[in-house]
């Protein structure tokens, strides 16, 4: 894929040529990366391993290295304008360069199979590779030096910190160093989010509209059709709203734990749905479904917002482990009293 | 606002008696997690770790532990149920077994 269209030209070294990668974006970068953005063709969105240009780098310049998922790659490449240097794309399967090396794909064997294969030590005289901090859990720098002779520096969390550091001669601050979880780097997952647990929802929402013809001692279709705009409608909004609610007001949200957080924003919208249905401004049905809608809306608050732990960039597996063996039990307790509310409410009701 | 997750759950251990004081730890750490100075590093802030194992993987004299893995629910919960261990589901395409 060296014909890839961010490539524009070559670049002659020893060891044959070398495709250079543009640093400015192009309108199709850009679309690729609002559809990844929305969860559509993520998992498939790489670029070809292997050495690029950027400028005109010699054997001198130094070497970035990234992974092959193409959001990392143009994020990379789209900081390096007016710098000359080269990239090393790691094969990590098309995964971003931190969770690959949680995997271990972003690891020291690539390193050392990516650098053969690229003759890098024909390349360049200043043998140092130039690493990405979040590659670290997946990388151990001295085996690297050991397997390859090349040094490993480790550069920025962030792409948009090299040029200072390079400027710096290899010296990141305190401050680079430090991964964020700041409100625009948490509201960009909010789209994937959505899109990974509609599935969930809808089953929920199906599955609820079909109990909703439950009457006494049989089932009406008639019922159900009748009651399946406003279950549905209650059902996508206990997913909805924690969805997004969650990531935009986590630091505010009381409790460390995750679980806490979304229990609290379920209570929140648990308290509005109740106001709401005694203003006549919605009609979830009786008192019993009323309950039913409420503490089914708990239950899932919490539940989305456990999940939203992967996607922080601060939660340890002992604390996701600590947080489950509680909140799980309770968020079963909720969700089961809720079917029990509901279904009990929607027969008491026909 | 720092976001701080549950205090007194994480594995990492430092040994003293190992650490030659490189820093190569504080340099990995997203989280600042570690102090060095005086030819030792020591673990600072404990409950800012999130065990991504970065430090440990680097320490040239093996001188942390930590039980290192991912910090995501979905992936644990698709791990149970799938039996493919924890923190196999964030990213399926990787086709990598934990």
């Amino acid at each position: 894929m060296t014909g890839a269209p961010f490539v524009t030209g070559r670049v002659s070294t020893p060891a044959g040529e070398v495709p250079r990668a543009s640093t400015a974006l192009s309108w199709r970068d850009h679309w690729g990366t609002l559809f990844v953005r929305l969860a559509m063709g993520r998992m498939a969105y790489t670029v070809e391993p292997g050495l690029y240009a950027v400028g005109s780098p010699s054997p001198e310049s130094p070497v970035l290295v990234s992974a092959n998922y193409k959001l990392s790659f143009d994020h990379l490449r789209s900081r390096l304008g007016g710098l000359d240097a080269w990239i090393l794309v790691l094969d990590t399967k098309g995964i971003n360069v931190w969770c690959a090396a949680g995997k271990g794909t972003f690891g020291t064997d690539e390193i050392v199979r990516r650098v053969a294969a690229t003759r890098l030590a024909e390349v360049v005289t200043g043998r140092r590779l130039i690493l990405p901090q979040l590659g670290a859990p997946g990388v151990s720098a001295h085996e690297v030096t050991r397997q390859t002779r090349f040094g490993v520096v480790y550069g920025p969390v962030r792409a948009a910190d090299i040029p200072e550091f390079l400027r710096a001669g290899m010296k990141a601050t305190p401050g680079m160093r430090r991964v964020r979880f700041g409100i625009r780097d948490r509201a960009v997952l909010i789209p994937v989010e959505l899109v990974i647990g509609a599935k969930l929802i809808f089953g929920v929402a199906s599955v609820m509209v079909l109990l909703g013809g439950l009457v006494r001692w049989g089932y009406s279709v008639d019922r159900a059709a009748a009651s399946a705009p406003g279950v549905a409608a209650l059902a996508l909004a206990a997913f909805a709203f924690p969805v997004v609610l969650v990531p935009l007001l986590l630091p505010w949200l009381p409790g460390r734990a995750f679980a806490v957080k979304g229990a609290w924003v379920g209570a929140a919208m648990a308290l509005g749905l109740y106001l709401a249905a005694h203003a006549g401004v919605v009609n979830p049905g009786g008192r019993l479904e009323l309950w039913g809608w409420m503490a089914g809306w708990t239950a899932l608050a919490s539940y989305v917002a456990m999940n939203f732990t992967g996607a922080s960039t601060y939660t340890s597996l002992s604390g996701v482990y600590a947080e489950m063996k509680r909140a799980i039990p309770a968020q079963a307790v909720l969700a089961a009293a809720a079917a029990v509310l509901w279904i009990s409410g929607r027969l008491a009701g026909s | 606002m720092p976001l701080k997750y549950l205090p007194n759950v994480v594995t990492l251990e430092l040994d003293a008696a190992r650490c030659n004081g490189c820093g190569m730890c504080a340099t990995v750490c997203p989280h600042a997690v570690f102090a060095v100075g005086a030819g030792q590093a020591r673990i600072g802030d404990r409950d800012a770790c999130m065990e991504c194992g970065a430090c440990a993987r680097n320490c040239p004299n093996e001188a942390i532990s930590v039980r290192a893995g991912v910090g995501c629910a979905a992936g644990i919960i698709a791990g149970l149920l799938g039996g493919i261990g924890p923190a196999s589901a964030c990213a399926p395409s990787a086709g990598v077994k934990s």
